[in-house]
Formats: C-alpha cells, structure tokens, sequence
C-alpha cells in the first residue's frame, strides 16, 4: 500500500507535537508521552494526577476534529493489518511501552530532546525492532 | 485555567499527529519499508517534534519551576537495564506489525475509527496484563528479602 511523501505536512505536525510537549512542560512540568497518559488515566496513583493525565487525553481526541476544520477531511487511516494482527500488535505495544516505560513520543520525541541515554537506547531499540518486523512481513512472510 | 490550558495542549498534540500522518498505520509501515514502499514523511515528523521539543526544554528550564506546580517532575532513572531494552524491542514488534504507536493511536481514538478502537482494546490489555505480573514479581522480591 503506497502512501504519498508529505514532508511539509510531516513537519508542521511534528512541530506541533513540540510545542505540546513544550506546553506540557512549561505547564505542568511533565513528559507529554502517550504511554505515560493513557497508564496514568487507566491506573492513576492519585486523583489529581488522573485529573491532568484525563483531560490530556480528551484534548488528543478532539485534535483529529480540529484538523477537519483546516483539511476539510479526518485524518486518513489505512490499516494493512489483519485485526487478529491489529489486536497481537496491540498488545505487543502495551506490554513493551510499559516495561520498557515509555514509547515514541516519550522516548523518542520528550528523552531525546532532553538527551537522556535510556531514552536514546530505547529509541534506538524499537526503530531497529521496528524496521525488522516490517522487513519480516513485507519481504519474507510476504504479508 | 490550567485545566483549559492543559485540554488545549491535548488538542495540540492530536491535531499535530493527525496533521503529520503518524495517526496513519500505512504511512508508518511505509516509513520502515525502506527497500519496499518507502515513504520516508515520518522523518520529518521526528525531526520537527525533536528540535522544537529540544530549543522549547532549554528555555523552559530557564524557570525555577512550571506555571500550575511546584516542580518539574522528571525521570531521574538514567541506568539501562534489560527491562527497558527488552521492552523497547517489544513495543518495536508490535510497532512493525500493527502500524500504530499509543500516540498515533490515542488522538484516532478520536474519530472512533474501528480497527483504531480494535488496537486500543490489545493495547490496553498489554499494559495491565504487564502491570499486574511486574507488581506479583515485585511482590515476590520483597518477600524474599529479609527486612532491614
């Protein structure tokens, strides 16, 4: 399934992400990592803590609606997964980003930018694991 | 007002993910797929979100503390250790094999999109599957140590 270059569109979304995180940051003094949100919102070590982590989280759900006010359009979404391999890759990512404590936008975007070396190994780690996986299905399974 | 400022800066973030495609399972395959259909966006998306996110710390940090609270509340665990690299590796897995990250995926929540609401479901059983073995094994270590 092809999927056409966007660089400038790429760009400006990541910057966006930024300066959330910054936001975040500059707020309320926390890593803006999607992990992080969703355990904190699930398993909240306190009521206050649930309180930010949840209305984080509602915010992310309405920036797909924002963005149909620019584009005139919902974001796009193609799933090339099967749903039995929606549902093992799912679970995949929920254990990995929680024994690994974080996931792209925590380690790779928040650890990066604040040069932390578990962040830069963990980055580094499931880019690599990543990259094998699509390698595995697309060429050899030939999925 | 925190509050407010807090929901907006989730609006930020999701309205930044669905702009730079990383809400879009096939663009992220796509970017791995280097000697297939390779479409290397998310690189940008990366980059953009690092420097920003690089520049705006520094200047943050400048502050004694954030606006709504009395301190920063950091990671201060700087070891790597094999429950991180393993982890790692398996978010990366599941990462190549379903396409989305917790923050591609959280803002698709959004639009209710069906196969997004199917991985949100695993991805939430991974967590408190992992959560509750980590907390028997914890459990297990503290019993065995003599108390000090």
């Amino acid at each position: 399934m092809e999927t056409a270059f966007t660089p400038i569109a790429s760009l400006t979304g990541g910057i966006l992400i930024g300066l959330s995180a910054v936001s975040l940051m500059l707020l309320r003094g926390r890593i803006m990592g999607a992990t992080g949100v969703l355990a904190g919102v699930l398993l909240p070590a306190s009521r206050y803590d649930w309180t930010w982590r949840f209305l984080l989280l509602i915010g992310m759900f309405v920036g797909p609606w924002v963005y149909l006010l620019l584009a005139g359009q919902l974001p796009t979404i193609q799933v090339p997964a099967s749903t039995p391999l929606l549902l093992l890759g799912g679970f995949l990512v929920g254990v990995g980003v929680t024994l690994g404590s974080g996931c792209t936008s925590g380690h790779g975007v928040c650890g990066m930018a604040r040069l932390s070396p578990r962040s830069f190994a963990a980055t580094g780690t499931f880019m690599l694991t990543t990259g094998l996986t699509v390698y595995v299905i697309r060429h050899m399974i030939g999925a | 007002m925190r509050h407010i400022l807090t929901f907006l800066t989730g609006i930020l973030f999701g309205t930044g993910i669905s702009l730079s495609g990383m809400a879009n399972p096939a663009k992220v395959i796509n970017f791995f797929d280097i000697t297939g259909t390779w479409d290397p966006s998310l690189a940008f998306v990366m980059g953009g979100a690092v420097i920003v996110t690089f520049i705006g710390y520094r200047l943050v940090f400048r502050r004694q503390a954030p606006v709504f609270e009395p301190s920063f509340d950091l990671p201060q665990n700087r070891r790597l250790d094999a429950r991180l690299l393993t982890g790692a590796g398996i978010f990366g897995v599941g990462w190549g094999i379903a396409g989305f990250c917790p923050g591609g995926a959280l803002p698709a929540l959004g639009t209710l999109n069906a196969d997004v609401v199917v991985f949100v479901v695993a991805l939430i059983a991974g967590m408190l599957v992992t959560r509750v073995m980590s907390d028997r094994a914890a459990a297990r270590t503290d019993t065995a140590q003599p108390a000090e």
